[in-house]
């Protein structure tokens, strides 16, 4: 089970000066936010002029969505709710400017200014009602309401959400759709538990050819590390003799599952998105008898 | 907190109709360079209110910039862009407060961020 942030306390308690610091020190996140926020990126789809957009980046933490976006060359305003955070962010030395400010109250910002924003792993913590005065439905109806009107017309937001169950992604879903945006979930990875990711994309203004949402991705695009971990294989050298190995599983290797079912399972992983070594005629091939 | 920011931002309290500009209380301001991109500047030129942007300049000690919204053609003189470029994205408010043009309710500005959180009775 994957411990959900948002079950334990308000984000701007939970985002402490410990948890903030994790956003620094480790290098996991830190990888899987600048893949996220680059996907995101992709996902906005911003016309490939090489002119910087001014972008929103919404529940921008410490400021490493941020830094991708930096790194495309666009300007951004961020905004988070968590101090902690932000304070971080400014030890980065995030180029865009960071605004202490809570998504749920409206973002307070003029009409038609911001070309596309993004938010990662956010939104959802609106569906929670923090104190007595939140109610989830007007919160989110109050920034999905205020964003809508800093977008430029044909503007994008992406969202990458955790949503929790079905009812909390139709919430989500239905209160912008009501504030005027078109667009739906891009679900990457569907079929992985781990790699799966959703990302609402939405589009201001009418429906048009912009308005289609992106295919997702379904395969690991990397084959060439899939070859290099399958070289690895090779040249490691397998000294189990049958004796040492459990009864069940001599078994099993005595029968063999052939080079279908070994094609079957690897296609099966792939879907998952994991890495794996390409088909090749080696494949599911006998190991010569060694002596 | 740069000026580009400023122009986009305005009040959002309840019951407020034009929260746009706020007001800017300086205590300290900074510069900091970066990378001058023309087409960047074009591209916000059409977006910025002029107004708001000479205030808010001159209030952070920049005078600069021409009173009156300059012509669309002025956008192509290197001379503007520099000026524009600096006022924009160059200067920051890094200690201060925004005021609210309505309700002159203040919003602390602290190493730069600023703490534009509404009470419970402002949403």
């Amino acid at each position: 089970m994957v411990s959900r942030p948002e079950l334990k306390a308000p984000p701007e308690i939970f985002y402490d000066g410990v948890e903030a610091r994790k956003y620094t020190s480790s290098s996991r996140i830190i990888e899987i936010q600048a893949k996220l926020s680059e996907r995101a990126l992709e996902l906005l789809a911003l016309p490939d002029d090489g002119v910087p957009r001014l972008l929103l980046d919404i529940g921008c933490g410490s400021g490493l969505s941020g830094e991708t976006l930096s790194e495309n060359g666009h300007q951004w305003i961020g905004l988070d709710i968590s101090l902690s955070m932000l304070d971080i962010a400014l030890e980065r030395e995030a180029k865009g400017d960071l605004l202490l400010k809570d998504m749920g109250q409206g973002l307070g910002l003029r009409s038609g200014v911001i070309d596309g924003a993004i938010s990662i792993s956010a939104v959802q913590w609106l569906c929670n009602a923090d104190k007595s005065s939140h109610e989830p439905r007007l919160r989110l109806k109050a920034f999905f309401g205020s964003l809508y009107r800093c977008l430029a017309r044909g503007g994008r937001a992406v969202f990458q959400v955790y949503p929790e169950c079905l009812a909390q992604r139709e919430l989500i879903l239905s209160s912008a759709m009501r504030a005027g945006f078109a667009g739906g979930v891009v679900v990457d990875y569907p079929h992985s538990s781990k790699s799966r990711k959703e990302y609402l994309v939405l589009t201001c203004g009418p429906p048009s050819i912009n308005t289609e949402l992106p295919k997702a991705k379904l395969e690991d695009e990397e084959s060439c590390s899939g070859d290099e971990s399958s070289r690895d294989e090779e040249n490691q050298t397998v000294s189990i003799s049958d004796q040492h190995r459990p009864r069940k599983k001599q078994k099993t290797t005595k029968k063999g599952k052939g080079r279908e079912w070994v094609l079957k399972k690897k296609e099966q992983m792939r879907r998952k998105g994991n890495a794996v070594p390409l088909d090749t005629k080696y494949t599911a091939r006998k190991r010569k008898a060694r002596f | 907190m740069r000026l580009l920011t400023h122009n986009m931002l305005s009040s959002n309290i309840k019951g407020v109709t034009n929260g746009f500009p706020l007001l800017i209380e300086v205590e300290k301001v900074i510069e900091k360079p970066v990378d001058f991109n023309p087409d960047f500047l074009k591209n916000m030129f059409l977006k910025v209110d002029w107004k708001a942007l000479v205030d808010a300049s001159r209030s952070l000690g920049y005078a600069d910039l021409p009173e009156e919204t300059p012509e669309s053609s002025v956008i192509d003189s290197d001379d503007f862009l520099r000026k524009f470029h600096h006022a924009l994205l160059e200067l920051h408010l890094e200690e201060g407060a925004l005021v609210c043009p309505e309700t002159e309710r203040k919003f602390p500005v602290t190493k730069g961020i600023p703490n534009m959180l509404l009470h419970e009775d402002e949403v």
